[in-house]
Protein backbone atom coordinates (compact mmCIF):
# COMPACT_ATOMS: atom_id res chain seq x y z
CA UNK A 1 0.00 0.00 0.00
CA UNK A 2 1.26 3.64 -0.99
CA UNK A 3 1.39 6.00 1.92
CA UNK A 4 0.59 9.23 1.19
CA UNK A 5 2.23 12.30 2.91
CA UNK A 6 0.51 14.58 5.02
CA UNK A 7 0.54 17.22 2.53
CA UNK A 8 -0.90 15.27 0.06
CA UNK A 9 -3.77 13.31 2.07
CA UNK A 10 -4.66 17.09 3.10
CA UNK A 11 -4.81 18.12 -0.54
CA UNK A 12 -6.71 14.89 -1.52
CA UNK A 13 -9.35 15.60 1.39
CA UNK A 14 -9.62 19.74 0.61
CA UNK A 15 -10.07 18.67 -2.66
CA UNK A 16 -12.57 16.05 -2.30
CA UNK A 17 -14.90 18.10 0.35
CA UNK A 18 -14.31 20.84 -2.06
CA UNK A 19 -15.71 19.04 -5.11
CA UNK A 20 -18.97 17.22 -2.17
CA UNK A 21 -19.40 21.75 -1.77
CA UNK A 22 -19.91 22.51 -5.77
CA UNK A 23 -21.93 19.42 -6.39
CA UNK A 24 -24.37 20.17 -4.06
CA UNK A 25 -24.69 24.32 -5.49
CA UNK A 26 -24.69 22.80 -9.29
CA UNK A 27 -28.06 21.64 -9.31
CA UNK A 28 -29.72 24.81 -7.49
CA UNK A 29 -27.80 26.75 -9.77
CA UNK A 30 -28.77 24.97 -13.02
CA UNK A 31 -32.51 24.97 -11.78
CA UNK A 32 -32.97 28.34 -10.87
CA UNK A 33 -30.86 29.23 -13.39
CA UNK A 34 -32.34 27.33 -16.40
CA UNK A 35 -36.16 28.41 -15.01
CA UNK A 36 -35.43 31.84 -15.14
CA UNK A 37 -33.81 31.69 -18.40
CA UNK A 38 -36.77 30.19 -19.80
CA UNK A 39 -39.29 31.93 -17.99
CA UNK A 40 -38.11 35.62 -18.45
CA UNK A 41 -39.23 35.98 -21.96
CA UNK A 42 -42.79 35.25 -20.58
CA UNK A 43 -42.61 37.41 -17.67
CA UNK A 44 -44.08 40.84 -18.31
CA UNK A 45 -46.44 43.08 -16.53
CA UNK A 46 -49.57 42.05 -18.38
CA UNK A 47 -48.67 38.31 -17.96
CA UNK A 48 -48.75 39.41 -13.62
CA UNK A 49 -51.42 41.44 -13.74
CA UNK A 50 -53.72 40.26 -16.30
CA UNK A 51 -56.69 37.16 -15.72
CA UNK A 52 -55.74 33.86 -17.49
CA UNK A 53 -57.63 33.50 -20.74
CA UNK A 54 -58.41 30.51 -23.23
CA UNK A 55 -58.27 27.64 -20.73
CA UNK A 56 -55.22 29.57 -18.81
CA UNK A 57 -52.92 29.09 -22.35
CA UNK A 58 -53.06 32.72 -22.71
CA UNK A 59 -53.19 36.15 -20.47
CA UNK A 60 -51.70 35.89 -17.29
CA UNK A 61 -51.57 35.02 -13.55
CA UNK A 62 -52.85 37.46 -11.26
CA UNK A 63 -55.61 35.63 -9.46
CA UNK A 64 -52.77 32.88 -8.54
CA UNK A 65 -50.48 35.26 -7.55
CA UNK A 66 -53.08 37.61 -6.07
CA UNK A 67 -54.62 34.23 -3.97
CA UNK A 68 -50.88 33.10 -2.72
CA UNK A 69 -50.61 36.30 -1.58
CA UNK A 70 -53.85 36.37 0.24
CA UNK A 71 -53.01 32.99 2.05
CA UNK A 72 -49.32 34.02 2.78
CA UNK A 73 -51.03 37.16 5.01
CA UNK A 74 -54.05 35.15 6.24
CA UNK A 75 -51.86 32.69 7.41
CA UNK A 76 -49.04 34.97 9.05
CA UNK A 77 -52.38 36.77 10.76
CA UNK A 78 -53.10 33.05 12.65
CA UNK A 79 -49.58 31.54 12.92
CA UNK A 80 -47.33 34.75 14.14
CA UNK A 81 -49.33 35.70 17.14
CA UNK A 82 -49.93 31.96 18.05
CA UNK A 83 -46.41 30.80 17.13
CA UNK A 84 -44.74 33.95 19.09
CA UNK A 85 -47.17 33.13 22.15
CA UNK A 86 -46.03 29.62 22.64
CA UNK A 87 -42.59 30.36 22.05
CA UNK A 88 -42.71 33.34 24.76
CA UNK A 89 -44.49 30.27 26.85
CA UNK A 90 -42.19 27.77 26.46
CA UNK A 91 -38.88 29.94 26.73
CA UNK A 92 -39.88 32.23 29.28
CA UNK A 93 -42.79 30.85 31.72
CA UNK A 94 -42.61 27.20 31.28
CA UNK A 95 -41.06 24.73 33.97
CA UNK A 96 -39.22 21.87 32.52
CA UNK A 97 -41.65 19.37 33.55
CA UNK A 98 -42.86 16.15 31.61
CA UNK A 99 -45.62 18.39 30.23
CA UNK A 100 -43.54 20.61 28.49
CA UNK A 101 -41.28 18.30 27.43
CA UNK A 102 -44.23 16.71 25.37
CA UNK A 103 -45.24 19.96 24.14
CA UNK A 104 -41.64 20.28 22.70
CA UNK A 105 -42.04 16.96 21.70
CA UNK A 106 -45.02 17.49 19.72
CA UNK A 107 -43.92 20.79 18.14
CA UNK A 108 -40.57 18.69 16.45
CA UNK A 109 -42.46 16.10 15.09
CA UNK A 110 -45.08 18.22 14.21
CA UNK A 111 -42.26 19.94 11.66
CA UNK A 112 -41.37 16.45 9.86
CA UNK A 113 -45.10 15.58 8.72
CA UNK A 114 -45.55 15.34 5.31
CA UNK A 115 -47.39 18.08 3.61
CA UNK A 116 -50.06 15.91 1.85
CA UNK A 117 -50.88 14.66 5.40
CA UNK A 118 -51.56 18.26 6.62
CA UNK A 119 -53.40 18.88 3.56
CA UNK A 120 -55.75 15.27 4.41
CA UNK A 121 -56.27 16.98 8.18
CA UNK A 122 -56.78 20.40 6.95
CA UNK A 123 -59.96 18.53 4.73
CA UNK A 124 -61.23 16.28 7.42
CA UNK A 125 -61.16 19.26 10.51
CA UNK A 126 -61.55 22.51 8.49
CA UNK A 127 -63.54 21.66 5.24
CA UNK A 128 -65.47 18.41 6.77
CA UNK A 129 -66.11 18.82 10.06
CA UNK A 130 -65.88 22.79 10.65
CA UNK A 131 -67.94 23.27 7.74
CA UNK A 132 -65.96 25.81 6.25
CA UNK A 133 -65.78 24.34 2.95
CA UNK A 134 -62.62 24.68 0.92
CA UNK A 135 -61.98 28.39 1.38
CA UNK A 136 -59.21 30.72 1.86
CA UNK A 137 -59.85 30.64 5.19
CA UNK A 138 -59.59 26.66 5.93
CA UNK A 139 -56.32 26.65 3.47
CA UNK A 140 -55.14 29.55 6.03
CA UNK A 141 -55.85 27.41 8.93
CA UNK A 142 -54.22 23.80 7.50
CA UNK A 143 -50.88 26.49 6.26
CA UNK A 144 -50.43 27.54 9.58
CA UNK A 145 -50.81 24.19 11.03
CA UNK A 146 -47.82 23.84 9.40
CA UNK A 147 -46.16 26.72 9.98
CA UNK A 148 -46.29 27.70 13.33
CA UNK A 149 -44.16 24.65 14.45
CA UNK A 150 -41.29 26.24 12.27
CA UNK A 151 -42.24 29.48 14.08
CA UNK A 152 -42.36 27.92 17.88
CA UNK A 153 -39.15 26.60 17.24
CA UNK A 154 -37.25 29.52 15.83
CA UNK A 155 -38.57 32.10 18.21
CA UNK A 156 -38.00 30.00 21.17
CA UNK A 157 -34.01 29.85 19.83
CA UNK A 158 -34.04 33.55 19.97
CA UNK A 159 -35.96 34.45 22.99
CA UNK A 160 -33.31 31.73 24.48
CA UNK A 161 -29.95 33.29 22.76
CA UNK A 162 -31.06 36.73 25.08
CA UNK A 163 -28.44 36.59 27.70
CA UNK A 164 -30.27 35.72 31.07
CA UNK A 165 -28.30 38.47 32.67
CA UNK A 166 -30.62 40.91 30.95
CA UNK A 167 -33.53 39.09 32.38
CA UNK A 168 -31.89 38.96 35.71
CA UNK A 169 -31.07 43.06 35.86
CA UNK A 170 -34.48 44.15 34.72
CA UNK A 171 -36.25 41.66 37.36
CA UNK A 172 -33.71 43.30 39.74
CA UNK A 173 -34.83 46.30 39.23
CA UNK A 174 -38.19 45.70 40.33
CA UNK A 175 -39.71 45.15 36.71
CA UNK A 176 -42.39 42.36 36.66
CA UNK A 177 -41.30 39.14 34.00
CA UNK A 178 -43.97 40.50 31.96
CA UNK A 179 -42.44 44.01 31.85
CA UNK A 180 -39.11 42.45 31.54
CA UNK A 181 -40.21 39.87 28.09
CA UNK A 182 -42.11 42.78 26.94
CA UNK A 183 -38.88 45.62 27.45
CA UNK A 184 -35.70 43.80 27.41
CA UNK A 185 -36.30 40.10 25.42
CA UNK A 186 -38.79 40.59 23.09
CA UNK A 187 -36.57 43.68 21.28
CA UNK A 188 -33.63 41.62 21.62
CA UNK A 189 -35.16 38.52 20.04
CA UNK A 190 -36.86 40.02 17.26
CA UNK A 191 -34.44 39.79 14.49
CA UNK A 192 -34.38 36.51 15.13
CA UNK A 193 -37.82 35.54 15.60
CA UNK A 194 -38.37 37.53 12.05
CA UNK A 195 -36.62 35.13 10.32
CA UNK A 196 -38.27 32.27 11.95
CA UNK A 197 -41.27 34.05 10.56
CA UNK A 198 -40.10 34.72 7.23
CA UNK A 199 -39.00 31.28 6.84
CA UNK A 200 -42.52 29.85 7.88
CA UNK A 201 -44.46 31.53 5.26
CA UNK A 202 -42.22 31.01 2.94
CA UNK A 203 -42.87 26.94 2.99
CA UNK A 204 -46.42 28.32 3.31
CA UNK A 205 -46.10 30.52 -0.56
CA UNK A 206 -44.88 27.43 -1.91
CA UNK A 207 -46.54 24.57 -0.73
CA UNK A 208 -49.45 22.73 -3.20
CA UNK A 209 -49.94 20.15 -0.48
CA UNK A 210 -51.82 21.84 2.31
CA UNK A 211 -53.99 23.51 -0.06
CA UNK A 212 -55.22 21.14 -2.19
CA UNK A 213 -58.24 19.95 -0.67
CA UNK A 214 -58.15 22.87 1.69
CA UNK A 215 -58.95 26.03 -0.50
CA UNK A 216 -57.09 25.77 -4.02
CA UNK A 217 -59.01 26.48 -7.45
CA UNK A 218 -58.25 24.92 -10.61
CA UNK A 219 -59.25 27.63 -12.08
CA UNK A 220 -61.86 31.03 -11.01
CA UNK A 221 -62.56 33.71 -14.04
CA UNK A 222 -62.65 36.36 -10.97
CA UNK A 223 -60.78 37.23 -7.62
CA UNK A 224 -62.22 35.90 -4.53
CA UNK A 225 -64.89 37.94 -2.58
CA UNK A 226 -64.35 37.10 0.82
CA UNK A 227 -61.98 34.32 3.00
CA UNK A 228 -64.97 32.14 2.35
CA UNK A 229 -64.47 31.83 -1.64
CA UNK A 230 -61.67 29.41 -3.04
CA UNK A 231 -58.70 31.18 -4.35
CA UNK A 232 -56.56 30.63 -7.13
CA UNK A 233 -52.60 29.91 -5.97
CA UNK A 234 -48.77 29.92 -7.60
CA UNK A 235 -47.91 26.63 -6.51
CA UNK A 236 -51.11 24.55 -7.76
CA UNK A 237 -51.70 26.96 -10.60
CA UNK A 238 -48.36 25.73 -11.63
CA UNK A 239 -48.78 22.32 -11.16
CA UNK A 240 -52.29 22.71 -13.03
CA UNK A 241 -50.69 23.94 -16.04
CA UNK A 242 -47.80 21.85 -16.40
CA UNK A 243 -50.25 18.49 -15.36
CA UNK A 244 -53.76 18.94 -16.45
CA UNK A 245 -54.17 20.97 -19.16
CA UNK A 246 -53.58 19.67 -22.51
CA UNK A 247 -51.73 21.89 -25.38
CA UNK A 248 -50.20 24.22 -22.72
CA UNK A 249 -47.48 26.61 -23.89
CA UNK A 250 -44.48 25.87 -21.97
CA UNK A 251 -43.54 29.69 -22.15
CA UNK A 252 -46.64 30.49 -19.59
CA UNK A 253 -45.30 27.40 -17.44
CA UNK A 254 -41.83 28.69 -16.90
CA UNK A 255 -43.24 32.14 -16.21
CA UNK A 256 -45.23 30.93 -13.68
CA UNK A 257 -42.31 29.03 -12.38
CA UNK A 258 -40.07 31.91 -12.76
CA UNK A 259 -42.24 34.01 -10.17
CA UNK A 260 -43.07 31.41 -7.87
CA UNK A 261 -39.21 31.27 -7.78
CA UNK A 262 -38.92 34.83 -7.27
CA UNK A 263 -41.88 35.29 -4.53
CA UNK A 264 -39.51 32.63 -2.26
CA UNK A 265 -36.53 34.04 -3.43
CA UNK A 266 -37.48 37.76 -2.41
CA UNK A 267 -38.86 36.22 1.09
CA UNK A 268 -35.34 34.21 1.67
CA UNK A 269 -33.45 37.55 0.79
CA UNK A 270 -35.22 39.13 3.36
CA UNK A 271 -34.76 36.60 5.91
CA UNK A 272 -31.46 36.81 5.32
CA UNK A 273 -30.86 40.68 5.52
CA UNK A 274 -32.73 40.56 8.64
CA UNK A 275 -30.31 37.82 9.81
CA UNK A 276 -27.15 39.36 9.06
CA UNK A 277 -28.91 42.72 10.53
CA UNK A 278 -29.49 40.69 13.57
CA UNK A 279 -25.46 40.22 14.05
CA UNK A 280 -24.71 43.54 13.29
CA UNK A 281 -26.92 44.10 16.59
CA UNK A 282 -25.92 41.87 18.48
CA UNK A 283 -23.02 42.86 20.64
CA UNK A 284 -23.23 40.71 23.78
CA UNK B 1 -35.68 51.97 67.55
CA UNK B 2 -36.49 49.84 64.32
CA UNK B 3 -36.10 52.89 62.67
CA UNK B 4 -32.55 53.00 63.60
CA UNK B 5 -31.63 49.41 61.73
CA UNK B 6 -32.11 48.33 58.18
CA UNK B 7 -31.90 45.16 57.76
CA UNK B 8 -32.97 43.17 60.70
CA UNK B 9 -31.92 39.41 59.80
CA UNK B 10 -32.86 36.33 62.37
CA UNK B 11 -32.28 32.71 62.25
CA UNK B 12 -32.22 32.73 58.37
CA UNK B 13 -32.47 29.23 56.94
CA UNK B 14 -31.83 28.79 52.76
CA UNK B 15 -31.92 25.45 50.66
CA UNK B 16 -31.31 24.69 47.70
CA UNK B 17 -33.39 21.49 46.87
CA UNK B 18 -31.89 19.55 49.39
CA UNK B 19 -29.00 21.69 50.16
CA UNK B 20 -29.19 24.06 53.11
CA UNK B 21 -26.78 26.82 51.33
CA UNK B 22 -27.33 29.26 54.88
CA UNK B 23 -27.43 28.14 58.40
CA UNK B 24 -29.13 30.07 61.06
CA UNK B 25 -28.03 33.38 59.60
CA UNK B 26 -28.41 36.61 62.07
CA UNK B 27 -27.38 40.07 60.68
CA UNK B 28 -28.31 43.40 61.50
CA UNK B 29 -27.35 45.65 58.92
CA UNK B 30 -27.23 50.00 59.98
CA UNK B 31 -28.74 52.52 58.16
CA UNK B 32 -26.14 54.61 55.95
CA UNK B 33 -23.16 51.93 56.66
CA UNK B 34 -20.99 49.82 54.56
CA UNK B 35 -20.81 45.96 55.49
CA UNK B 36 -19.04 43.71 53.93
CA UNK B 37 -19.59 39.87 53.49
CA UNK B 38 -16.14 37.93 52.97
CA UNK B 39 -15.91 34.29 52.84
CA UNK B 40 -14.30 31.09 50.45
CA UNK B 41 -16.34 30.56 47.49
CA UNK B 42 -19.59 28.51 47.95
CA UNK B 43 -19.92 30.10 51.74
CA UNK B 44 -23.36 31.68 50.94
CA UNK B 45 -22.71 34.99 51.25
CA UNK B 46 -23.82 35.37 47.90
CA UNK B 47 -27.12 33.47 48.31
CA UNK B 48 -27.64 35.55 51.38
CA UNK B 49 -26.97 38.85 49.42
CA UNK B 50 -29.77 37.52 46.90
CA UNK B 51 -32.09 36.83 49.81
CA UNK B 52 -32.14 40.29 50.58
CA UNK B 53 -34.20 41.21 47.19
CA UNK B 54 -35.43 38.08 46.88
CA UNK B 55 -33.87 37.49 44.00
CA UNK B 56 -33.05 34.03 44.69
CA UNK B 57 -37.45 33.73 44.31
CA UNK B 58 -36.70 33.61 40.70
CA UNK B 59 -35.47 29.72 41.21
CA UNK B 60 -37.20 26.90 41.45
CA UNK B 61 -36.77 24.31 44.43
CA UNK B 62 -35.38 26.80 46.84
CA UNK B 63 -36.87 27.44 49.98
CA UNK B 64 -36.45 30.20 53.08
CA UNK B 65 -36.95 30.20 56.77
CA UNK B 66 -36.41 32.93 59.11
CA UNK B 67 -37.07 36.00 58.42
CA UNK B 68 -35.40 39.52 56.93
CA UNK B 69 -37.09 42.71 58.43
CA UNK B 70 -36.57 45.33 56.34
CA UNK B 71 -37.47 49.01 57.79
CA UNK B 72 -39.98 47.06 60.29
CA UNK B 73 -41.19 45.01 57.37
CA UNK B 74 -41.01 41.54 57.15
CA UNK B 75 -39.76 41.29 53.10
CA UNK B 76 -41.01 37.33 53.30
CA UNK B 77 -44.20 38.50 54.85
CA UNK B 78 -47.07 37.37 52.32
CA UNK B 79 -48.65 41.03 51.43
CA UNK B 80 -45.11 42.02 50.07
CA UNK B 81 -44.62 43.13 46.35
CA UNK B 82 -41.19 41.67 45.36
CA UNK B 83 -41.03 44.30 42.64
CA UNK B 84 -41.87 47.07 44.62
CA UNK B 85 -38.69 45.68 47.01
CA UNK B 86 -36.35 44.68 43.90
CA UNK B 87 -36.79 49.07 43.59
CA UNK B 88 -36.03 49.62 47.01
CA UNK B 89 -33.13 47.09 47.13
CA UNK B 90 -31.23 47.32 44.23
CA UNK B 91 -28.28 44.98 42.76
CA UNK B 92 -25.44 45.02 41.25
CA UNK B 93 -23.86 42.02 39.29
CA UNK B 94 -20.61 40.96 39.51
CA UNK B 95 -19.79 41.42 35.56
CA UNK B 96 -20.77 44.62 34.30
CA UNK B 97 -24.00 43.61 32.17
CA UNK B 98 -25.60 46.82 30.35
CA UNK B 99 -28.49 46.58 27.82
CA UNK B 100 -27.12 46.96 24.52
CA UNK B 101 -28.22 49.98 23.81
CA UNK B 102 -27.44 53.60 24.28
CA UNK B 103 -26.06 55.07 27.92
CA UNK B 104 -29.30 57.00 27.97
CA UNK B 105 -31.45 54.32 27.62
CA UNK B 106 -29.71 51.75 29.60
CA UNK B 107 -30.36 54.46 32.73
CA UNK B 108 -33.31 55.28 32.03
CA UNK B 109 -35.03 51.94 31.80
CA UNK B 110 -35.87 51.43 35.70
CA UNK B 111 -37.56 54.79 35.41
CA UNK B 112 -39.23 53.86 32.18
CA UNK B 113 -40.51 50.60 33.07
CA UNK B 114 -41.42 51.36 36.34
CA UNK B 115 -43.32 54.89 35.57
CA UNK B 116 -40.91 56.91 37.77
CA UNK B 117 -40.02 59.77 35.26
CA UNK B 118 -40.72 60.97 31.94
CA UNK B 119 -39.88 64.16 29.56
CA UNK B 120 -37.47 66.27 31.21
CA UNK B 121 -37.85 64.92 34.86
CA UNK B 122 -36.86 61.29 33.47
CA UNK B 123 -33.89 63.57 31.75
CA UNK B 124 -32.88 65.08 34.50
CA UNK B 125 -32.74 61.57 36.55
CA UNK B 126 -31.07 59.99 34.36
CA UNK B 127 -28.31 62.74 34.81
CA UNK B 128 -28.41 62.77 38.15
CA UNK B 129 -27.62 59.34 38.18
CA UNK B 130 -25.19 59.56 36.12
CA UNK B 131 -23.34 62.22 37.94
CA UNK B 132 -24.49 60.10 41.47
CA UNK B 133 -22.48 57.07 40.00
CA UNK B 134 -19.01 59.07 38.99
CA UNK B 135 -19.57 58.25 35.30
CA UNK B 136 -20.93 61.99 33.98
CA UNK B 137 -18.31 63.60 33.54
CA UNK B 138 -16.61 61.14 31.10
CA UNK B 139 -19.66 60.72 29.16
CA UNK B 140 -21.85 63.94 29.49
CA UNK B 141 -20.99 64.91 25.96
CA UNK B 142 -22.00 61.61 24.16
CA UNK B 143 -25.18 60.32 26.29
CA UNK B 144 -26.85 58.24 23.14
CA UNK B 145 -23.29 56.36 22.58
CA UNK B 146 -23.75 52.40 22.89
CA UNK B 147 -23.36 51.28 26.23
CA UNK B 148 -21.02 48.80 25.29
CA UNK B 149 -18.57 50.65 23.60
CA UNK B 150 -17.28 52.04 26.97
CA UNK B 151 -14.75 50.65 29.13
CA UNK B 152 -15.51 47.78 31.51
CA UNK B 153 -14.84 49.93 34.86
CA UNK B 154 -17.71 53.02 33.21
CA UNK B 155 -19.85 50.10 32.40
CA UNK B 156 -19.54 48.79 35.75
CA UNK B 157 -20.49 52.34 36.79
CA UNK B 158 -23.06 52.93 34.43
CA UNK B 159 -24.83 49.88 35.97
CA UNK B 160 -24.85 51.43 39.25
CA UNK B 161 -26.38 54.21 37.65
CA UNK B 162 -29.03 51.91 36.45
CA UNK B 163 -29.89 50.62 39.86
CA UNK B 164 -29.80 54.01 41.07
CA UNK B 165 -32.29 55.49 38.54
CA UNK B 166 -35.11 53.65 40.55
CA UNK B 167 -33.85 55.04 43.80
CA UNK B 168 -33.43 52.83 45.96
CA UNK B 169 -32.53 52.84 49.88
CA UNK B 170 -29.77 50.08 50.00
CA UNK B 171 -28.00 48.46 47.03
CA UNK B 172 -26.28 45.02 47.04
CA UNK B 173 -23.20 44.61 45.24
CA UNK B 174 -21.94 41.23 44.48
CA UNK B 175 -18.41 41.14 43.83
CA UNK B 176 -18.44 44.50 42.13
CA UNK B 177 -14.79 44.56 40.98
CA UNK B 178 -13.77 41.39 40.50
CA UNK B 179 -13.70 41.78 36.73
CA UNK B 180 -12.49 44.93 36.84
CA UNK B 181 -8.36 46.37 36.66
CA UNK B 182 -6.73 48.02 39.35
CA UNK B 183 -7.59 51.62 38.56
CA UNK B 184 -11.52 50.58 37.76
CA UNK B 185 -11.72 48.99 41.23
CA UNK B 186 -10.11 52.14 42.95
CA UNK B 187 -12.92 54.05 41.28
CA UNK B 188 -15.60 51.98 42.47
CA UNK B 189 -14.12 51.84 45.69
CA UNK B 190 -14.18 55.80 46.32
CA UNK B 191 -17.83 55.69 44.60
CA UNK B 192 -18.76 53.20 47.11
CA UNK B 193 -17.40 55.43 49.74
CA UNK B 194 -19.54 58.52 48.21
CA UNK B 195 -22.93 56.41 47.74
CA UNK B 196 -22.74 55.45 51.46
CA UNK B 197 -23.90 59.53 52.13
CA UNK B 198 -27.50 58.59 50.76
CA UNK B 199 -27.56 54.58 50.91
CA UNK B 200 -27.03 51.65 52.51
CA UNK B 201 -24.64 49.33 50.98
CA UNK B 202 -23.98 45.62 51.31
CA UNK B 203 -21.23 44.04 49.11
CA UNK B 204 -20.11 40.71 49.03
CA UNK B 205 -16.13 40.79 47.62
CA UNK B 206 -13.31 38.50 47.55
CA UNK B 207 -10.54 40.92 48.06
CA UNK B 208 -10.00 41.56 51.84
CA UNK B 209 -8.05 44.66 51.00
CA UNK B 210 -11.11 45.83 49.48
CA UNK B 211 -13.71 44.55 52.03
CA UNK B 212 -10.72 46.52 54.89
CA UNK B 213 -10.73 49.63 53.17
CA UNK B 214 -14.52 50.63 52.15
CA UNK B 215 -16.52 48.83 55.05
CA UNK B 216 -17.53 49.54 58.51
CA UNK B 217 -18.69 45.89 59.25
CA UNK B 218 -17.55 42.56 58.21
CA UNK B 219 -19.20 39.63 58.31
CA UNK B 220 -17.28 36.28 57.48
CA UNK B 221 -19.09 33.14 56.20
CA UNK B 222 -17.83 29.63 56.52
CA UNK B 223 -20.11 26.67 55.00
CA UNK B 224 -23.39 29.04 55.14
CA UNK B 225 -22.82 30.07 58.71
CA UNK B 226 -21.98 34.00 59.27
CA UNK B 227 -19.34 32.68 62.19
CA UNK B 228 -17.87 36.21 62.92
CA UNK B 229 -19.24 39.13 62.41
CA UNK B 230 -17.93 42.82 63.08
CA UNK B 231 -16.79 46.24 63.63
CA UNK B 232 -14.05 45.72 60.09
CA UNK B 233 -11.79 46.90 62.30
CA UNK B 234 -11.99 44.65 64.91
CA UNK B 235 -12.64 41.42 61.94
CA UNK B 236 -8.99 42.72 60.58
CA UNK B 237 -6.61 43.54 63.57
CA UNK B 238 -7.91 40.71 66.98
CA UNK B 239 -11.25 38.47 65.54
CA UNK B 240 -11.91 36.71 67.91
CA UNK B 241 -12.16 33.41 65.78
CA UNK B 242 -9.00 31.60 64.79
CA UNK B 243 -10.36 30.41 61.52
CA UNK B 244 -11.25 34.37 60.77
CA UNK B 245 -7.81 35.04 61.24
CA UNK B 246 -6.32 32.85 59.08
CA UNK B 247 -8.69 33.76 56.50
CA UNK B 248 -7.90 37.69 56.55
CA UNK B 249 -4.81 36.96 56.92
CA UNK B 250 -4.73 34.73 53.83
CA UNK B 251 -3.35 31.50 55.81
CA UNK B 252 -6.27 29.46 53.37
CA UNK B 253 -8.98 30.74 51.52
Amino acid sequence: MIRLSRHHTERIVFAVIGLAAVATAVPIIIIVGSIFFSGAEAVSWQFLLEMPRDGMRSGGIWPAIIGTIYLVVGTGLISIPLGVASAIYLSEYAADSYWTRMIRLAIVNLAGIPSVVYGLFGLGLFVLFLDLGSSIVAACLTLSIMTIPVIISTAEEALRAVPQSFRVVSVGMGATRWQTIRRVVLPQALPGILTGVILGLNRAAGETAPILFTGAAFFLPKLPNSIFDQTMALPYHLFVISTQVPEMPITIQYGTATVLLAFVLIMNILAASVRSWQRRKREW
Amino acid sequence: MSDEITFQIEQLNFYYGNTQALCDVNMTVLPREITALIGPSGCGKSTFLRCLNRMNDTITDTRISGSIVLNGQNIYAPNIDETELRRQVGLVFQRPNPFPQSIFDNVAFGPRVLGIATGNDLHELVVQSLRAAALWDEIKEDLKQPALSLSLGQQQRLCIARVLAVTPDVILMDEPCSALDPIATNQIEELIQELKEHYTIVIVTHNMQQAARVSDKTGFFWLGELIEFDETTTIFTRPSLQRTEDYVTGRFG
